[in-house]
């Protein structure tokens, strides 16, 4: 008897014991990831590594600076995009718990976030660079808009229905009309929702290399232009990654740095946001 | 005052309209997607119908087409990599949802999931580059396999790291979500935790568990820079777990950009499939998570 | 105060669109015209290109994503020009649907680029090359490798061949010199810018990607633009020719091999060269354009900022061949490369006087 019992406790402490083995094990990639983009990322961090272009094959030195404004002209042009049809399609679904068209949007929300990146890249192709001939920042931006949308609906969604009912019934009843009540009461007191949503959708398009495969394409030139290809953090560091020289691939080093520091402090931010801005009433 | 009603009843009526065309738009956009892709693949679905499921050859200079060695390669890394995450991502979401709810050291571990979800795929694809790709051709040196280093194996390790935090926040949970008063009848038989995991909270989240699996794989089967840049790129089927191969997304960022007519509608044919599989399986997950939240609420009620 | 930020980031994002737009539709202070294609002579086109950009205030962006893209994007009408190695087929000239015209920029030669400890110089014949690529020969100390090499000592490590993932002008190169020399490659494998490799070959994107892997890589061994292996200091092999020589790559023996008549279109293999001194491996790399460049969205100034920059890569912008290890075109390839341009028309009339 109590032999069973030992036996069972032993079972016990040995199973919780792999449990936060593998717990922690699972960190070790974590840490070797972030150590190697540190140790090798800041090395080559400097000055002119943020503010020049890159050069030609085989010659040293040059920046990634067409690189980090193509990412955030990507960013603002895609933002521009899914934004305000995001939070617009998130407030109707949280009018509109039911309803034929309600769901059917809530499954397309769910079909489009789990649709492939390097789908939303063709079909960005077909629809966009074909018909406009030309590789462009502009369809990039589609394809990462197509991206963001479901991110935006969903934490919209979500973050109007936690908006306490009395609220919208105070306002209403005081005669408000219904479209000024959503827009002054209802969506103001979700702001920090929405906005953490927003930020978490850029978070999740920041680093993304397929869909600009075919479409923003790279550009070793500075360009603003968006009907004009556009270079992007994460393509470059594909670019440099897959190439045979040292240099270059202490460059995606750098270049991945960056970007998780761009990636981390935007869910930073928004994890702040969240804490700090519950939903007011 | 200055208002007249008809003048909000004009704004309260394009409001409502604006919304749901906003809505509307969601859907037509998916429709959209789906139309586009089965049109532009047509020409191969005409000239290769169901065949091209069980086609081994993928040759672009004789135009035959059949996907087989992607489907599988897609369903071998995504399969392999869920077998290596799952012990890690349900130890993560048991270690939060069950032993250390609160705390310092499950604050710092949940945030660091959140960090590993939040690292860009080809960062991953980098990393794997400079550090698994030596350590699979390590492997292979020992094994005496040639020492390629790229690979189903590299591959299927990189998206296990890449998966397991969806797994494990998910898992976490729905762990989470089990009764305590459940739990506590066990303890109060005289149940060890281990034997609590294991007949109440493990069964009780056993759905979620699984919802998490397969959100996860949906996540790797769609994977794209990550795997191209470690699969190796070979058009036939792997023979073993080191032998180099090629998926449907990573096919698809070889070979799009220069593919023409038969060539490309086959490749979109293939992102067509790799759209519907991944549909499949994020419908399959979410519907079991909706199941889950609607069974809870009526169990509070 | 949350109503404020509210409007501060509508105000914003409408902001911002509004620069985007502006800055999208004003017109462009600098010209910049979009190539893409071969990789092959692409760290001679980014030098080039940035020597021209530092001159005439012309930015050419030129994206490596293989010859098969380059002309496959331009028969699509989404860049001004294609870059490729391989001439183009009668099957893509008739789907560009108006004639197309090559002008060759530079030759250069395909290496077989290895990774074997010591560095060890190798010579290779036809056929070890191909048994080596077909899967038959495994290990570096094959009796096959070594009668070619008797005074190496070569090590029991398994080959691991790497080919091009991506359509390429390259590996048409390399395929048709194999098929021309190897009858069981020509019947096994044939020639073209994609193939169907055999099974266990490795892929890698681009003459980058294939150049990374092997200097990654022990035992591994693939083909790549001389310049690739050279800045990388990657041993390369010497290749038997039909006079029976082991020839060096380098950019006397591309040149040798080059010295033969042109058509006017310039359409010549130079692959299994008859000439004593040449490499038998290398060929010129073309880039490819409309010949009648009113078409789709492009303007005249457009098209003449292309033709401008074709004469100058063919004509000044041939200094830059050579540190970089190509090899320049002859006079006559040049001669004829310009007539080329001077044949590019806009609404049919001669786009340069």
């Amino acid at each position: 008897m109590h032999d069973n019992v030992r036996a069972r406790l032993a079972k016990d402490t040995i199973f919780k014991g792999i449990v936060c083995l593998f717990a922690f094990v699972s960190l070790l990639p974590l840490f070797l990831i972030l150590y190697y983009i540190t140790r090798n990322g800041i090395a080559v961090i400097n000055w002119e590594f943020l503010t020049s272009l890159p050069r030609p094959t085989g010659e040293t030195g040059g920046g990634v600076f067409n690189a980090i404004v193509g990412t955030l002209v990507l960013i603002v042009l895609s933002g521009a995009l899914s934004i305000p049809c995001g939070i617009a399609a998130g407030v109707y679904l949280a009018e509109h718990q039911a309803g034929k068209l309600g769901n059917a949007i809530r499954l397309s929300v769910v079909v489009l976030q789990g649709t492939p990146s390097i789908v939303i890249g063709i079909i960005a192709y077909l629809w966009i660079v074909g018909p406009l001939k030309t590789f462009s920042a502009f369809s990039g931006g589609i394809a990462l808009a197509v991206m963001m949308l479901p991110v935006i609906v969903k934490t919209t969604e979500e973050t109007l229905k936690l908006v306490p009912y009395h609220l919208k019934e105070a306002s209403l009843a005081l005669g408000v009309p219904y479209y000024r009540t959503m827009l002054k009461v209802v969506l103001p007191s979700g702001m920090s929702g929405i906005l953490t949503g927003i930020l978490l959708s850029v978070a999740r398009i920041t680093g993304e290399t397929a869909p600009l495969l075919f479409t923003a394409f790279g550009n070793q030139f500075m360009n603003v232009n968006i009907f004009k290809p556009i270079d992007s953090l994460p393509y470059r560091i594909f670019y440099y990654a897959m190439s045979p020289y040292p240099e270059w691939h202490s460059f995606a080093w750098g270049a991945s740095f960056i970007l998780v520091v761009l990636t981390l402090s935007l869910n930073l931010v928004a994890r702040g946001i969240s804490a700090k801005w519950k939903i007011q009433y | 005052m200055t208002r007249s009603t008809p003048n909000i009843d004009r704004s309260e009526r394009t409001f409502t309209v604006v919304l749901a065309i906003s809505g509307g738009f969601i859907v037509l956009l998916l429709i959209g997607i789906m139309v586009t892709l089965f049109f532009n693949s047509l020409p191969a679905i005409r000239e290769f119908g169901a065949g091209f499921f069980i086609g081994k050859t993928w040759n672009a200079a004789a135009e035959t087409f059949g996907a087989l060695p992607f489907l599988v390669g897609t369903l071998v890394t995504s399969f392999l990599a869920l077998l290596i995450s799952v012990p890690f991502s349900l130890a993560i979401a048991l270690f939060l949802g069950e032993y250390y709810r609160e705390g310092a050291v499950s604050g710092f571990l949940r945030s660091a999931v959140e960090v590993l979800a939040g690292i860009p795929s080809v960062i991953y694809g980098l990393w794997g580059l400079f550090l698994l790709m030596p350590a699979v051709r390590y492997i292979e040196m020992k094994l005496g396999v040639a020492p390629q280093g790229v690979g189903i194996l590299t591959s299927s390790l990189i998206l296990a790291i890449m998966i397991i935090p969806f797994a494990a926040s998910i898992g976490r949970e729905v762990i989470t979500f089990v009764p305590g008063d459940l739990k506590e009848a066990a303890y109060s038989l005289g149940a060890t935790r281990f034997e609590v995991v294991r007949n109440i909270v493990v069964p009780y989240a056993r759905s979620g568990i699984i919802a998490g699996i397969l959100l996860s794989l949906g996540r790797a089967i769609g994977e794209t820079m990550a795997v191209t840049m470690l699969i190796g790129n070979s058009n036939f089927l792997p023979t073993s777990i080191f032998s180099p191969a090629n998926t449907m997304a990573s096919v698809i960022a070889n070979e799009f950009a220069e593919a023409t007519g038969v060539t490309s509608a086959s490749l979109i044919y293939l992102a067509l499939v790799l759209f519907f599989v991944t549909m499949l399986v994020n419908i399959a997950g979410t519907w079991v998570i909706q199941k889950l939240t609607v069974e809870s609420s009526r169990e509070v009620t | 105060m949350i109503n404020s930020f509210l409007r501060t980031v509508s105000f914003t994002v409408i902001a911002l669109v509004a620069v985007l737009g502006i800055a999208g539709h004003a017109p462009a202070a600098d010209m910049e015209l979009l190539g893409a294609g071969a990789t092959f002579p692409q760290p001679l086109y980014s030098k080039m290109f940035d020597a021209y950009y530092q001159q005439y205030k012309v930015k050419i962006n030129y994206q490596g994503i293989g010859s098969g893209g380059g002309i496959n994007q331009l028969i699509k009408k989404t860049v001004d020009f294609g870059g490729t190695d391989a001439f183009m087929t009668e099957k893509e000239l008739k789907s560009a649907g108006a004639p197309v015209l090559h002008v060759p920029t530079c030759l250069g030669a395909v290496v077989l680029a290895y990774n074997l400890p010591g560095n060890p110089k190798l010579n290779f014949t036809s056929d070890t090359i191909a048994e080596i690529f077909l899967g038959t020969i495994t290990k570096w100390n094959d009796p096959k490798i070594a009668a070619a090499n008797p005074k190496t000592a070569l090590p029991n490590l398994a080959i691991s061949p790497v080919h091009r993932a991506d359509s390429s002008g390259t590996t048409f190169i390399f395929t048709e010199y194999l098929a021309k020399t190897n009858d069981a490659w020509k019947q096994k494998i044939g020639l073209g810018k994609s193939v169907n490799w055999p099974a266990g070959s490795i892929g890698q994107k681009g003459n980058p990607g294939v150049a990374g892997y092997v200097k990654q890589t022990p035992g591994a061994i693939g083909y790549v633009e001389l310049l690739y292996a050279v800045q990388n200091k990657m041993p390369y092999g010497n290749v038997k020719n039909k006079a029976g020589k082991f020839i060096e790559p380098s950019l006397k023996s591309v040149t040798a091999a080059a010295n033969i008549p042109l058509p006017d279109d310039t359409n010549k293999s130079l692959t299994n060269t008859d000439a004593a001194a040449g490499y038998p491996i290398s060929s010129f790399t073309w880039l490819i354009f409309y010949k009648e460049q009113n078409y789709g969205v492009k303007t005249r100034e457009r098209a003449e900022a292309l033709a401008k920059l074709l004469m100058w890569m063919v004509g000044n912008g041939q200094r830059y061949v050579e540190p970089l290890q190509y090899a320049p075109l002859s006079k006559e390839a040049a001669e004829k490369s310009v007539k080329l341009i001077r044949s590019m028309t806009y609404n049919g009339a001669p786009l340069l006087k």
